[in-house]
């Protein structure tokens, strides 16, 4: 027990400085969970190139009609995989036997992956892929290093190259585009960014409403505690 | 009639149950010093999120599932699926770092006032016990949702009982029930969170408030009121409690509300803070997380444990620093209570209390460096030294007159009101504005306000000394 405890003190302070290590400016991602047109886009891009290996199984398809106002025949037929029932959740066809052999490790589930990366890392880490032939898919990503994911958007963006730059701080590495791909730097920003903004959505389907009930409550405890106020003075007259 | 018959049928429960009594012993005929501050609103805000708590909690109870293998899903259907549950979910984990702010506060308002002084021991006694109910009961909730950071959080904490000699091994197996974190530690956290620590929650509420109301509130000026009475042997500094204090407190609650709404729907995760990044991953008992950090509320002793190198000093040192607070009342030589009339050694000293213990909680948070690792070595020596210390500086201080009578200050909205325009008049200064060109006719009658350096010194000094002097 005592050596289990001492491996696990180790783990943690191994993981402080690997904590430490980790030191790459993120780009920041423009979320806008009102913006309709950009989160369907990136649900449809999310089914395109995200599900055939992870999940989002805490989302279902009508999930997305009922909350961005579509037919569902519309989100079966531009969103979802042929086959698909309106009522599945976003499961991914690959199954765990054959991703343990592919990638070594088994894909996440992507429901929460905003909640526990943020936004801006998503968006930094699928545009952060260079070409790396010591890794066993040619690539390597500056925000995740040696990541197991190879990179799913390379037709898009095309192939980007590391460089060192030296400077009087010391070195940072700078991406550049040696390869241009099919689509053009701003749009293959933009399709970043919607993927990342569904991502976000997926995240908490509820944010939106959250945001816009809040003014109502906030409204009425103004309200509430102004009356409270005056009512207070009120009975405090006679104290002094 | 038929209001006869209601107030016959008022009159049968009155005869066989005491409620009028109850209701003025400690409501209308519940004498409170009429001078409370802000300070006071602290001990019903923290009854009004414990009601928060409860009421929240048992909804989350009937969707959530207590099992390794569904309680994470079962959270994220009660988010998603059941109606209004995001709300309830966010009112609960917003509730918990509540509870503890208001309860900091609370126990800070007693030390500032000398409430735990003479005759008020008891009471001081049994709202420690609350808080240290209260972090098992954060502490254990905190596994329910069965993220990483639950996890491993569980994991650390759990893994210190070993550090005690001998039964240390064999007693967080048993508090486990396992030999790691798993679906029996779930099942037990569980129990214990919904029904056991509640309980006795409950019970220290109730004998804190018997407790209070068997002695009578302290006050700002730590006076006993209860010494000057008028003929009718009511406290001449005494008003009831209803309507005075339930009316005040009603705004307070609003007050609160505002700020705790905002975290809800603006802010639920605070940063971070209230919900952990990490605690969005499912618990993998095979991947440790890169940094492992408690909630804020335990990080000022979380830092306590890391500061001192020895594992086992570490653990009796994080105990230590909650038992300090249980002998707060036998530390604290000075008969005087309220720190208005208290020397300036001992503001002094809770001034370096207040920045060691904020300190610590920051440090808690973050990533232990050598250099964090010093601060907190020093924090934790100011922390104990605040309370071991006591007995010896206590003695020392020169205290000031008391008063006889409760004294009147203006609350801090009425000083705004007051103060803050003479403020802005003293810093700023009418200026005539750069005039048009060729607009000599109007030269010098465009007024407008700037800031006067001046002024601004003059005002900075002032509130330098007015904070100086205030620790004298």
């Amino acid at each position: 027990m005592k050596t289990f405890t001492n491996t696990l003190l180790l783990l943690l302070c191994l993981s402080f400085g690997a904590h430490a290590a980790e030191q790459v400016e993120l780009q920041k991602a423009n979320i806008n969970p009102n913006d309709k047109a950009s989160l369907l886009r990136g649900a449809k891009h999310f089914v395109t190139y995200c599900l055939g290996c992870h999940s989002a199984k805490y989302m279902r398809y009508l999930r997305i009609a009922l909350d961005e106002h579509v037919d569902e025949k519309t989100v079966l037929r531009d969103i979802a995989p042929e086959g698909a029932s309106i009522y599945d959740q976003l499961k991914s066809a690959m199954n765990k036997h054959d991703a343990e052999k592919w990638f070594g490790t088994q894909p996440p589930d992507l429901s929460l992956i905003s909640r526990s990366r943020g936004p801006d890392w998503l968006y930094s880490y699928l545009k952060s892929y260079y070409v790396d032939t010591s890794r066993p898919f040619g690539v390597n990503n500056l925000v995740f290093p040696d990541t197991a994911m190879p990179n799913p958007l390379w037709q898009q963006q095309g192939e980007q190259h590391a460089e060192i730059r030296k400077t009087i701080w010391g070195g940072h590495t700078e991406l550049e585009l040696v390869k241009p791909g099919v689509l053009s730097e701003h749009e293959f920003d933009r399709m970043v960014n919607d993927l990342v903004n569904f991502l976000d959505y997926v995240g908490e389907p509820e944010k939106v409403n959250r945001e816009s009930l809040g003014k109502f409550v906030l409204l009425f405890l103004l309200v509430f505690t102004i009356i409270a106020y005056l009512l207070k003075k009120e009975y405090w007259r006679d104290i002094h | 009639m038929k209001i006869n018959r209601f107030a016959q049928s008022g009159n049968w429960i009155l005869d066989r149950f005491p409620l009028a009594q109850l209701w003025n012993d400690h409501m209308a005929h519940y004498y409170a010093p009429k001078n409370f501050n802000i300070w006071y609103f602290f001990g019903s805000l923290a009854l009004l999120v414990m009601v928060n708590q409860f009421a929240t909690g048992i909804l989350l109870t009937m969707n959530y599932k207590p099992d390794a293998k569904l309680a994470f899903d079962s959270v994220e259907y009660i988010m998603r699926d059941v109606n209004w549950g995001w709300l309830i979910r966010y009112m609960h984990s917003t509730g918990a770092s509540a509870f503890f702010i208001v309860v900091y506060l609370h126990m800070f308002r007693g030390i500032m006032y000398g409430s735990f002084k003479q005759p008020r021991e008891l009471i001081w006694i049994f709202g420690m016990l609350i808080f240290v109910c209260l972090m098992a009961e954060a502490f254990m909730g905190y596994l329910l949702p069965w993220g990483q950071m639950s996890y491993w959080g569980a994991q650390v904490i759990i893994s210190l009982f070993s550090a005690i000699p001998v039964i240390g091994d064999d007693l967080s197996l048993w508090v486990r029930g396992d030999y790691v974190v798993s679906d029996a530690t779930l099942n037990r956290f569980f129990a214990f969170h919904v029904i056991a620590v509640p309980l006795v929650l409950v019970m220290l509420v109730f004998m804190h408030i018997v407790a209070l109301h068997e002695v009578g509130s302290n006050n700002p000026d730590g006076i006993d009121i209860k010494k000057l009475k008028d003929v009718n042997g009511i406290p001449l500094d005494g008003i009831p409690f209803h309507p005075y204090y339930t009316v005040k407190d009603l705004f307070g609650v609003g007050v609160f509300l505002i700020f705790f709404t905002t975290v809800i729907f603006y802010m639920p995760e605070m940063g971070g803070y209230f919900l952990e990044h990490a605690n969005f991953i499912p618990a993998d008992p095979m991947k440790t997380p890169e940094h492992i950090a408690p909630v804020w509320y335990f990080t000022p002793f979380y830092a306590i444990l890391r500061a001192i190198p020895d594992k086992f000093a570490g653990v009796i040192g994080m105990g230590g620093a909650i038992v300090v607070l249980f002998l707060l009342p036998w530390l604290d030589r000075n008969p005087v209570r309220s720190i208005r009339y208290r020397g300036g050694l001992y503001k002094k000293a809770l001034l370096l209390f207040v920045i060691s213990f904020v300190s610590l909680g920051y440090l808690g948070t973050q990533p232990a460096t050598p250099t964090s690792t010093l601060f907190a070595r020093i924090f934790t020596a100011v922390y104990f030294g605040f309370f071991l210390l006591m007995p010896l500086y206590t003695r020392w201080e020169k205290t000031k007159p008391v008063p006889k009578r409760v004294t009147h200050h203006h609350s801090l909205l009425e000083d705004i009101e007051e103060q803050l325009p003479l403020i802005i008049e003293e810093m700023t200064e009418l200026k005539p504005d750069r005039p048009e060109i060729g607009d000599a006719a109007f030269r010098g009658s465009f007024y407008s306000r700037r800031a006067k350096p001046g002024g601004v010194r003059h005002v900075a000094t002032r509130l330098a000394n007015s904070i100086k002097k205030s620790l004298d």
